[in-house]
């Protein structure tokens, strides 16, 4: 077991910023924007550096796709803990159609490549709350999965996850190696103090092009528009139930 | 009819004056605790501090600097541009409590390039965002419905010729990558909150925020010490009213030649219009409505020229303001529908909000600059051209001109010093000899004019005669009148002010102003608006002055609400709102707020502004 762990980061914009929606209507305004690590990769990584503490894996690497910024995401991730990084350089046009099929393809093609035995992500991004690159990375790897995880624990070579799942909590098994994604009750994260983050400006960061792993970035998929979220309208009183029926047939609602 | 109209408002006047006698005397609850800072309540006789690891990790740079606005920032590449000429090696390390450059700045503003080019004569080729030139300059006076022009004659201290429409905020970022580009350690989202001293008094550099501290003023799990950053001279450029210059003027007496500081609130707004009216380039100043002639104060509106129709707008107003009822917020929101502005906003949107505390004492209130081991840079001590209401170019002209004196000290072989923390009193004297110096001395007195009582107007005519005609050669100097704080008449001696309803189209309620800020705060944390006394509050502000802070706080985070059991008030802090003003720790009238800085990254994420 080489007893390394892949960790995905996201940047994207700070959760407590209002959004604004570009005058082209083809997305949102990122620029000058403040932007932070996604808060689920956040538990992901602390997820991680809390299994190298107790001894139960031996490297930790954090991963991020993205243009030169996404560096300064991983070095969050180093001051947390995590031992080096690997900056998947997409950029322009590439990163606006930058979604979970490609970056699993990247992250299946990473998680290959350095031997790992675990795939830890957070299990969606607040950007466009997608919930699917940790299952993809699974699927195309043919990894077992244990997401939504509020509990991880290594058990030989097996995970036990505790999943949390409409109905409540269900647990699983699985095998090593598999892919975990984080949940919001998994743990809660440290800060990256500043002179982890000293110390992390002197830790590695790798430089890849996804044509080395072979990846395609072609999407899918294609954004027409974006648009705001239509303005509540103001709402009517009624005074009987008649009037209530008599209204909502006006409406066609009935 | 005028007779229903001046007995409702005595009926108004005596329900007001009942109900505040009513909360001050029959309040049944007990003061609950608000304050659980460590500055109040030291850990060191806390039960729930004990056998918690205290050591602190500390690091030596060559200098330190507190602060990443424009005049920390041109410090730190000034004395990075000298170390390269000199090929000296330097290690500067600038602390920023915003999470990324820039995102704590906010200011009009109109921008005199006169030290960006000292700083950088080639600042066009490497994309200064001085995209808007002034291409017109408006004054008016308004009166409720109407507006008299005013010429903007060459001469006159408002008068653009020659000067940018920027971004501050835009600005400050890209001083910020140019400083790390020269090699400046940058390190945003880590507040200074504490400073150090050597044996002998000295300042020895600042400590870092701890992290992981509870509301409740106990340590979580991840509680972290903050870091020391040892230095040889730290520099504090922290803008106006930085609450580690103000431990450090009680520290080392630096305020006992000079007037108390003076200061206003400045509230703005970022609005895309609509492209018919868009005119870039403009720039509008207003005095006059609605503010009474006693109330200093006006409003900007600046035509930016970068790509989509964008202006940047709002409102200052002095905080030397008597009236408890007043509320700076409120006073921007109405001056907004005025017949000369409405127009502009008309089919606009409105993108972004923000408010700052700025100097308005010039040169009367400069402290003593310079100490054992420190320098004060910046709007910190205050050297903004207030008729202009500029300080951007001499805040930077102070980081340089103390990067030239801190130099030759830092880098000699043997060090001049009688403490270990080197004392430079020579950048007060740079500064003394600078430019910055000679234009504060000519509008000095524009400011203080305004204690008469034409108020406005004889304000007006003395900048006419002194310093259109006489530039300033006056022999006096005129004074201040003490303090903000205590400027403020009680509640009884006053008259609320009745303003309009927000429409939401152009005026907006204080909330919804507040969440485009975009501030946030982790909120597990104790209160950083702290106060002295918790029972202060409710029996002196509220007593006696109705809570004046729920209206000068442009931010939403002081609100009295009725106490859960019994009769009575008591003050609610939302610190999460806080937008980092320093408002409160100016205006409050018992000076018993005492605004510490909260855990790094947190407040305002302001883009551009």
């Amino acid at each position: 077991m080489s007893g390394r762990v892949l960790v995905g980061v996201k940047r994207v914009i700070d959760y407590a910023v209002k959004i604004r929606v570009r005058p082209d209507k083809t997305g949102v305004v990122t620029d000058g924007v403040k932007h932070s690590m996604n808060p689920f990769c956040e538990i992901a990584v602390e997820e991680a550096v809390k299994l190298k503490e107790k001894k139960l894996i031996k490297e930790v690497v954090a991963v991020s796709c993205g243009p030169q910024q996404a560096q300064e995401t991983i070095r969050t991730a180093l001051a947390m803990g995590a031992d080096r990084g690997i900056h998947v350089e997409v950029t322009g046009k590439d990163y606006d159609t930058l979604g979970p099929l490609q970056v699993s393809k990247i992250l299946a093609a990473l998680a290959k490549k350095e031997d790992a035995q675990l795939v830890i992500l957070g299990k969606q991004a607040i950007d466009d709350d997608c919930n699917q690159t940790g299952q993809m990375t699974a699927a195309l790897l043919d990894w077992p999965q244990g997401t939504f995880a509020s509990e991880v624990s290594m058990e030989g070579d097996k995970v036990k996850v505790v999943r949390e799942i409409d109905g409540g909590l269900e647990t699983v098994k699985i095998n090593i190696p598999a892919v975990v994604t984080a949940d919001l009750r998994l743990n809660t994260p440290r800060y990256a103090t500043l002179p982890n983050i000293m110390k992390a400006k002197k830790k590695k960061i790798a430089n890849v092009k996804p044509a080395d792993l072979g990846v395609d970035l072609t999407s899918r998929l294609e954004v027409l528009r974006v648009d705001e979220p239509p303005q509540r309208q103001a709402g009517m009183k009624v005074e009987t139930v008649d009037d209530l029926v008599g209204k909502l047939k006006e409406t066609g609602h009935i | 009819s005028l007779l229903g109209a001046s007995l409702s408002l005595s009926a108004h006047r005596c329900i007001q004056l009942y109900t505040t006698l009513h909360r001050r005397t029959c309040s049944s609850g007990t003061a609950p605790r608000i304050t659980t800072h460590y500055t109040i309540h030291p850990r060191d006789k806390d039960p729930r501090w004990e056998g918690i690891e205290m050591e602190r990790f500390a690091d030596e740079a060559d200098v330190v600097i507190v602060g990443g606005g424009p005049a920390g920032l041109s410090a730190a590449i000034r004395l990075k541009q000298l170390a390269n000429e000199h090929e000296k090696e330097l290690r500067v390390c600038l602390v920023e409590k915003a999470s990324q450059i820039g995102a704590h700045t906010l200011s009009g503003a109109c921008l005199e390039p006169s030290a960006l080019t000292e700083l950088f004569p080639d600042w066009k080729e490497r994309g200064a965002p001085l995209n808007t030139p002034v291409t017109e300059d408006v004054f008016s006076i308004l009166t409720e419905k109407h507006r008299i022009p005013v010429p903007m004659l060459p001469g006159l201290p408002m008068r653009n010729h020659g000067n940018y429409i920027v971004r501050l905020g835009n600005f400050v970022r890209w001083l910020g990558e140019q400083a790390e580009e020269l090699g400046v350690e940058l390190y945003p989202g880590y507040a200074a909150s504490e400073v150090l001293f050597h044996e002998d008094g000295s300042v020895k550099g600042i400590a870092t925020n701890d992290v992981g501290i509870a509301k409740d003023g106990s340590p979580k799990d991840i509680f972290e010490r903050g870091m020391e950053l040892h230095a040889k001279v730290t520099l504090f450029g922290e803008g106006c009213h930085g609450h580690l210059a103000k431990q450090l003027y009680k520290q080392f007496n630096l305020r006992e030649n000079c007037e108390p500081q003076t200061y206003a609130i400045g509230l703005k707004e970022l609005w895309t219009i609509d492209e018919k009216k868009w005119r870039p380039g403009r720039v509008e100043h207003s005095v006059g409505w609605p503010l009474n002639r006693n109330t200093y104060g006006g409003s900007f509106l600046y035509h930016l020229n970068e790509g989509e129709p964008l202006v940047a707008l709002g409102f200052v107003i002095g905080l030397d303001y008597s009236n408890p009822y007043m509320s700076p917020f409120r006073e921007f929101q109405r001056w907004k529908h005025h017949p000369f502005v409405a127009p502009t906003l008309e089919g606009g949107h409105r993108i972004a909000y923000g408010a700052r505390a700025l100097n308005e004492g010039g040169l009367q209130s400069i402290p003593k600059l310079t100490f054992p081991g420190g320098l004060l840079i910046g709007c910190s001590p205050g050297f903004m051209n207030v008729p202009k209401i500029k300080g951007t170019h001499t805040a930077m002209k102070s980081g340089m001109l103390a990067a030239e004196a801190i130099f030759s000290k830092i880098t000699a072989e043997n060090v001049d010093s009688e403490t270990t923390g080197l004392h430079v009193p020579e950048y007060s004297d740079s500064l003394k000899s600078s430019w910055v110096w000679k234009e504060l001395y000519s509008v000095r007195n524009i400011r203080p004019s305004f204690h008469n009582y034409f108020g406005l107007y004889g304000g007006m005519i003395y900048t006419g005669i002194f310093y259109w005609i006489l530039r300033g050669k006056e022999p006096w100097t005129l004074k201040h009148c003490g303090l903000d704080a205590n400027q403020l008449k009680p509640a009884k001696d006053c008259t609320p002010i009745d303003y309009p309803k927000p429409d939401g189209k152009i005026s907006f309620d204080l909330l919804s102003s507040v969440a485009l800020s975009g501030t946030n705060h982790e909120g597990d944390q104790p209160p950083h608006l702290t106060l002295k006394d918790d029972s202060v509050p409710v029996a002196r502000n509220l007593g006696i002055y109705d809570g004046p802070e729920q209206r000068f706080c442009p931010a939403g985070v002081y609100e009295y609400v009725p106490l859960e059991t019994g009769d009575g008030m008591r003050l609610q802090i939302n610190a999460q709102n806080c937008v980092h003003c320093k408002t409160c720790d100016i205006k409050d009238p018992s000076q018993n707020i005492n605004w510490v800085v909260p855990e790094g990254g947190g407040g305002p994420a302001y883009n551009g502004m």
